[in-house]
């Protein structure tokens, strides 16, 4: 590990932007005011004319992003991830899903850790919405080395992609030099051979916490950081559940649509075993600290633990 | 307002009267369709492809072509006719239309079909999209224009009215929106429904250059054309009269009262073929 600086997975946006900049001509930024924050330094490194704040305005905001697609720009559009895929969802399924335009969608504030701003700020359903429209990557990077590189790579990706990037600060998790990610990819983080966990996003950091914790109790735990949630490293997932028999699933998301429910599809049809839950059950969030949040709705290393002990009681010999 | 030459009046006469046949068959063949919003936009579609339109149907992405955005992509039949018609695929697949598999979609869809710019169907988007190719072309300092046809209904779209704020935001005067202004969507009369009126004055409070036209008179669309400013986007109001060419659609209220069967594809043509339909 070269940096052992916190940095949220939102901090990468900006630094990528301007490495992004640098190396192709036709790209174009677009914001729905509330970049500032994230990625105002950046902003200021690009050509003054590449990057446009389009105003409280997420539905032109999505349909000038396709605009600018169809006349071959690289644009990178984003907002808070509440706005982005509920404000504006009918446009980028129309404009952009539909005619499969290479847009990337950057939602900075994703999940219940964003915090204070409570419930209508807190996208749980964000992975759901997107990952159903066909040919949409979804990629929910879990440090900001992984984040990096994963907004530098979907720059080349003629497809539209959406990146879930979240506001709390994590350890790195990969070197700054590692470009080992890529759409449908996904890292073993730790080998295990009696219970595989996946997970992306912030809870890729619990379930190493957890592995740690399993371990202690004789279960080996293998961790999968599923940074790529569609498409899926389904290979990668299923190899690991055939030797483990058993699946915990882990992510800062409801317990429908997310990464669950797209494992337990791909296992279900593939390799049944049993599959548990580690996420957030048919609730809205709510105002508080992101730790309390993160603690109030289960989304801790002691919940994938507990998970991990049930899915292993539960697999077939 | 300048009278067209003659011999152009009856070119452009002529190109409407193939669309306005072609939208009443495929329309016919097909079983469904907005036939009497589709015809509302034929005289403009004939102008804008016939004249207006800098386009090249042997490279249909030429870079420095003129855009076209439907925004009310249910008038596409009008737009796929126009463009078979100007070369850019094959007549025989205006009869395919709607049909599983076919090229020519219910709505248009830009990378299935030559010629079609952007994809549309779901209200009120149009004008964002125009704006964000008309942007691209400015930060290119490509000459291209992009135009936006809309309906009146969809005016009621939320949308439209970020796009209309960003585009005179972004002084777009690479960007002309031609509303057609029917009076007419799916359920009735637009101003019972829900009134967009003042238009005239919605626009230009929103920074826009505006001009009223007749959307069936060519001299007309091309005087409306010729009013744009610099550093203001431009919308034409084009005034048309729903169903227009066919007597018995003309001035209908519900696209989908009218039953597309045999009998009235047939009186349709028949009309269309002695002339009914005469500016």
């Amino acid at each position: 590990m070269t940096e052992t600086l916190n940095k949220s997975t939102r901090d990468a946006y900006g630094p990528a932007l301007v490495e992004l900049a640098a190396l192709y001509d036709d790209l174009v930024v677009i914001d729905g005011d509330v970049g500032a924050p994230a990625f105002k330094d950046a902003a200021r490194n690009l050509r003054s004319n590449r990057y446009f704040n389009m105003g409280i305005a997420e539905q032109n905001m999505i349909l000038t992003s396709a605009g600018l697609s169809l006349a071959n720009f690289r644009v990178f559009v984003s907002s808070l991830a509440s706005f982005l895929v509920g404000r504006a969802y009918d446009e980028i399924r129309e404009t952009i899903a539909i005619p499969g335009l290479p847009v990337k969608l950057i939602a900075s504030y994703g999940g219940v850790t964003v915090g204070e701003d409570g419930a209508t700020h807190q996208m749980l359903e964000d992975i759901a919405l997107m990952r159903v429209l066909p040919g949409m990557g979804v990629l929910v990077p879990s440090d900001y080395n992984s984040a990096f590189a994963l907004i530098k790579g979907a720059a080349e990706l003629n497809r539209p992609v959406y990146i879930r990037l979240g506001r709390p600060e994590l350890p790195l998790l990969y070197d700054n030099d590692d470009a080992n990610f890529s759409l449908g990819g996904g890292r073993v983080l730790k080998e295990g051979t009696e219970v595989t966990i996946c997970a992306c996003g912030i809870m890729v950091h619990e379930a190493l916490k957890a592995a740690k914790i399993l371990a202690q109790q004789d279960l080996c735990a293998e961790v999968i950081d599923c940074y790529s949630v569609n498409p899926l490293p389904a290979q990668q997932i299923l190899e690991s559940i055939h030797r483990t028999g058993c699946c915990v699933v882990a992510e800062e998301h409801l317990l429908h649509g997310g990464l669950g429910d797209a494992i337990a599809s791909l296992v279900c049809r593939s390799y049944p075993a049993p599959v548990k839950f580690v996420a957030v059950d048919n609730k809205f969030g709510q105002s508080g600290r992101a730790e309390e949040l993160q603690e109030y709705y289960g989304l801790t290393s002691s919940q994938i633990v507990s998970a991990a002990v049930q899915v292993w009681t539960m697999r077939r010999r | 307002m300048k009278k067209l030459p003659k011999e152009e009046q009856v070119l452009l006469e002529e190109a409407a009267a193939l669309i306005r046949k072609d939208v009443v068959r495929m329309i016919g063949v097909a079983r469904s369709g907005h036939m009497a919003s589709s015809l509302s936009i034929v005289d403009i579609m004939a102008w804008l492809y016939w004249k207006v339109l800098k386009t090249n149907s042997e490279n249909p992405n030429w870079e420095e072509r003129d855009r076209l955005v439907l925004s009310k992509g249910h008038g596409c039949p009008a737009l796929y006719s126009a463009l078979a018609n100007r070369g850019f695929f094959s007549r025989d697949e205006l009869w395919n239309y709607r049909r599983l598999g076919a090229m020519l979609q219910g709505h248009p869809l830009a990378k299935r079909t030559p010629g079609i710019d952007a994809s549309s169907g779901s209200l009120g988007m149009g004008l964002g999209v125009a704006n964000g190719i008309a942007l691209g072309l400015r930060l290119r300092g490509s000459q291209s224009r992009v135009f936006c046809l809309a309906g009146d209904g969809e005016l009621q779209e939320g949308a439209i009215w970020e796009s209309a704020m960003s585009a005179a935001h972004y002084q777009l005067d690479n960007l002309i929106m031609i509303i057609d202004r029917n009076e007419v969507q799916m359920e009735g009369i637009v101003e019972k429904i829900l009134s967009i009126e003042p238009l005239n004055a919605k626009f230009q409070a929103f920074g826009w250059h505006v001009v009223c036209a007749d959307g069936h008179d060519f001299s007309s669309l091309d005087y409306a054309l010729s009013c744009g400013v610099p550093g203001k986007p431009l919308v034409i109001i084009a005034k048309t009269v729903i169903g227009k060419g066919v007597s018995f659609l003309e001035g209908q209220l519900l696209d989908r009262s009218v039953v597309i069967t045999r009998d009235l594809v047939d009186k349709a043509l028949g009309e269309l073929d002695s002339g009914g339909m005469k500016l």
